[in-house]
């Protein structure tokens, strides 16, 4: 009896301690993040620091996606539309508050979020009941209906034209010819790194594991006595959340939205990234964010090379992205025949950066 | 009198561990051979990798002297080769007449086809009364009759056997394999027969084979085996 | 009255296009087991085939022909090519390969043809008779009729009448068993992508002409409003998916003739969850078909 009483509560501070730890390497590791990014905004030009700001908004969309498909196993087309619930719901707000300072972003952001959690509980709880095809097949339906709602309230969203988003410039404080690029890129891995360090955390923790559980064996999580399809759409609330920021940092970043900037392909795309960069591991989701900014941009300068008629350079610029990530998409997936699952395995750096799981 | 099918060395498995290992077997016309063995011991595996679906690693397979062993599984009937896999095989999604009648596609000779077809009810008359029943329907003494019915339309010259006593009634599985003795008198054909139920099948056998942990350990006649106390409490536990 | 009666037989005729298209997803989903999220933009790219030849040849039957052709090439090609080294140990890869089949033919027409849309004609005139004042059918709706009439007839007949229909059905259920009975099971599959790629090209040559026209991503819409067809009569059953197909055509006609056509979509969504949730195993089709 004495034995069992002193060995219990012996175990917990470990434990506990293992995830403070965990905490302090989490928050050390944003630390530096930040550090990175600061840095990098003062060294590249503004251009190039509105494309770091981009890499940030996709990272808090693929690191959220990640940890839906990649760690809890279910797959979702619909993340662009709810990139698109996040942009319109910032743009909105943030109209109505505009012009009363700084603060105005946050509330906007976080009213982004909220509103995208909503909706994003909504489809969880169908796709918590729901597999594979089914799955994917509303989730489609969500990605392409939903810009389709854009386009039909007129009045609200004002159509195809979409609305524009005005957002303050950099503080004063920062200096008159502080460039607006370099803000960008500090809001947008704000964001970013925020989000990156609390799924960090989250993926530690017994939700974690419980998501890993539930993704391997339902039957058997559901015997070790987890609630699978709480499981299951919490992973979508949460993937929600980090869409509607990652949306509302989009639209702050190009200070428009528009149906058009969120079709099916951005879904597509998303997926793609999370694919590509190793399925369920974080530093996968960022080299995804940093693909999706690069590749097209690269194109870009491949077909300006070319010499080709204004026209055709134009065709190739905006399908040749697409074409390389669907043969990626579709190589990746031949090439690994584990399926997305056993990718990480061809990928030596991968374990080191990954969240430890049974394989 | 050469073999009809010959075996020599055979090794096969499902992944890197082999299942088989260095098995021998000669079978003649118009013989009927059991198999015997413990669950597990690799007699599924062993008709498996005859029929083609699962590939050898090493070894030879031979059919009147021809190599089997490129042979792809779909080419096997042509070959005259029909395997009753383990738990019949029968399609229960798709009607009596329609599993019976897939047993003929192949053939070129229709008119034959249609007359095996005609030869399959008469033999099984139950069979006839379901004609338009869906396979998941039948009852498991029906299923094996349609099983093998159906490899029956193939006019085979190597039927392979797994288990059809698996299920039945004792007054079925007798019927079953008086049947096959029956079969095998009329037609020539050679059955290479796995089972479980040791008694029958020694009882119509010529041969018998015991298999355990994937090798042969015993080959011999099966009038031999049934007299044979020692090996009978060894390999076969009764 | 004269309004309601007008949707119903534009419904009607909108339907047996879905249905079609439904059909073409039923097929694989037998076959295979995938739901292939490409078929929309297969039927695309056939019919940009078709269109082509269509104009340079002035005749809209060869393009028409073209366009069914190429739909069986192309079925049997990613087949061959791509799906058939797909593992299938998780349902999520088959979807994802498919998405990157997307990606890559609407990425190839957008490169040939263009981002805009482009005019499709029809070979026969969309305006309605009028009986009595009432605005009824166009020959075009006749003729879609006809057509998904004659497929679905000719699939039937495929399907139960013929050896290649029985193999093709006893391959899906029972490859093994297929194969140790002589069926070419490999050879059976591909064929099922063939057929299944060809309704889906003739659904999309029958649905552009009544859309904008040919864009790469026209057939998006229609694949979701297709997919809603499917799931709402089980997946699994081809009955289902002409059931489901009307279903969805009349409710898309009502929801756009009455509350107008931006509706439509989210009409479709609303089906779509609704069926799911509501009804797992589709009209026709076992509740265990949902979790595989
Ligand atoms: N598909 C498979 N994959 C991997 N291993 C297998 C597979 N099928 C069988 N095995 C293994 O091969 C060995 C032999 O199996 P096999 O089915 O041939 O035995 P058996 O003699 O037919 O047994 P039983 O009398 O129970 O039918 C077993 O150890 C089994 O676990
Ligand atoms: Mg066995």
């Amino acid at each position: 009896m004495t034995d069992l009483r002193e060995r219990a509560p012996a175990k917990v501070p470990t434990e506990k301690g293992k995830n403070a730890l965990s905490l302090y390497r989490h928050l050390a590791l944003m630390l530096l993040g930040a550090v990175v990014i600061l840095a990098l905004s003062y060294a590249l030009p503004p251009f190039r620091n509105y494309q770091l700001a981009t890499v940030g908004a996709y990272l808090c969309v693929t690191a959220g996606l990640t940890v839906l498909t990649g760690l809890n196993g279910q797959l979702s087309l619909g993340h662009g539309a709810l990139m698109a619930v996040g942009a319109y719901t910032l743009a909105m707000t943030q109209n109505k508050l505009a012009g009363q300072g700084q603060w105005t972003l946050l509330v906007a952001v976080l009213a982004a979020i909220v509103v995208t959690t909503a909706v994003g509980a909504v489809v969880g709880l169908a796709a918590a009941r729901l597999r594979g095809p089914y799955l994917a097949g509303l989730t489609l339906a969500v990605a392409v209906v939903v810009p389709a709602i854009a386009s039909t309230f007129d009045t609200t969203f004002n159509s195809d034209q979409g609305l524009s988003v005005s957002v303050d410039p950099p503080p004063l404080a920062l200096g008159y010819d502080f460039p607006y690029e370099r803000w960008q890129a500090w809001l947008a891995w704000a964001g970013a790194l925020v989000t990156l360090l609390f799924l960090a955390n989250l993926v530690r923790s017994r939700f974690g594991r419980n998501l890993t559980a539930v993704r391997d064996d339902e039957a058997a999580a559901r015997l070790a006595g987890i609630n699978v399809a709480r499981t299951q759409v919490m992973a979508f609330v949460v993937s929600a959340a980090c869409a509607g920021l990652g949306g509302a940092l989009i639209a702050v970043l190009s200070q428009s939205v528009s149906p058009g900037a969120f079709p099916l392909t951005l879904s597509l795309f998303l997926l793609m990234a999370i694919v590509i960069g190793g399925l369920g591991s974080l530093a996968g989701a960022l080299w995804g964010a940093v693909l999706l900014v690069v590749l097209p941009a690269t194109t870009h300068s491949l077909t300006d090379s070319f010499d080709v008629s204004a026209a055709v350079a134009q065709r190739l610029e905006g399908n040749l992205p697409l074409a390389i990530f669907g043969v990626v998409l579709i190589v990746v997936m031949l090439a690994f025949p584990g399926g997305i699952a056993s990718l990480k395995k061809f990928l030596p750096n991968a374990k080191k950066l990954l969240p430890k799981r049974k394989a | 009198m050469t073999a009809l099918l010959e075996v020599k060395g055979l090794t096969a498995g499902y992944g890197a561990a082999p299942v088989l290992h260095d098995i021998d077997l000669s079978i003649e016309q118009g013989q009927i051979v059991a198999v015997m063995g413990a669950n597990g011991a690799g007699k599924t595996t062993l008709l498996r990798t005859l029929s083609g679906l699962v590939k050898p690693t090493s070894g030879e397979i031979r059919l009147d002297g021809a190599d089997l062993r490129t042979t792809k599984v779909e080419q096997m009937v042509r070959r005259g080769i029909a395997h009753v896999p383990e738990g019949r095989g029968v399609v229960t999604e798709l009607t009596v007449d329609e599993n019976l009648r897939l047993g003929g596609l192949w053939r070129s000779d229709k008119a034959d086809a249609r007359k095996a077809l005609d030869e399959v009810y008469e033999l099984f008359e139950p069979l006839a009364r379901r004609k338009r029943h869906p396979g998941h329907q039948l009852s498991g003494g029906e299923r094996q009759m349609l099983a093998l019915g159906r490899a029956l339309i193939g006019r085979p010259r190597l039927m392979l056997l797994d288990e059809p006593s698996l299920g039945l009634a004792p007054r079925v599985i007798a019927q079953i394999m008086a049947l096959l003795r029956d079969l095998r008198n009329s037609t020539g054909m050679t059955v290479l027969l796995v089972e479980q139920n040791v008694r029958s099948a020694l009882s119509i056998a010529d041969i018998g084979v015991v298999m355990s942990l994937g090798r042969v350990v015993t080959r011999n006649d099966a009038a031999t085996l049934r007299t044979d106390d020692e090996l009978r409490h060894a390999y076969l536990g009764f | 009255m004269d309004r309601f009666i007008f949707l119903t037989f534009d419904g009607l005729s909108r339907g047996a296009v879905y249905a079609a298209f439904a059909l073409s997803l039923v097929l694989i989903w037998r076959a295979a087991r995938i739901v292939n999220f490409a078929q929309g933009a297969m039927a695309v790219a056939t019919a940009y085939a078709g269109y082509s030849v269509a104009t340079a040849t002035g005749s809209y039957w060869l393009g028409f022909a073209v366009a069914l052709v190429g739909g069986l090439l192309l079925g049997a090609g990613v087949e061959r090519v791509v799906m058939r080294f797909v593992d299938h140990s998780s349902p999520l890869n088959g979807v994802v390969v498919a998405l990157g089949l997307v990606l890559v033919i609407q990425a190839v027409l957008g490169m040939i043809y263009g981002n805009e849309f482009r005019p499709a004609g029809a070979p026969f005139s969309r305006d309605a008779f009028v009986v009595g004042g009432v605005a009824l059918l166009s020959r075009f709706d006749l003729w879609v009729f006809a057509a998904v009439i004659a497929v679905v007839a000719l699939l039937v007949l495929l399907f139960t009448r013929t050896a290649v229909g029985l193999r093709m059905r006893a391959a899906a259920f029972a490859p093994d068993v297929s194969r140790l009975l002589g069926v070419n099971v490999g050879g059976m599959l591909t064929l099922g992508w063939a057929l299944a790629a060809a309704v889906g090209s003739l659904a999309g040559m029958l649905v552009i002409p009544t859309e904008l026209g040919l864009h790469p991503n026209a057939m998006d819409i229609v694949f979701v409003s297709a997919f809603t067809a499917a799931v709402v009569g089980g997946l699994d059953s081809a009955i289902g998916a002409v059931v489901g197909g009307v279903i969805v055509g009349l409710l898309l006609s009502y929801v756009s003739g009455y509350l107008g056509a931006t509706v439509a979509p989210i009409a479709v969504l609303v089906l779509l969850l609704v069926v799911l949730l509501g009804r797992p195993g589709g009209l026709f089709g076992s509740v265990k078909a949902r979790a595989a």
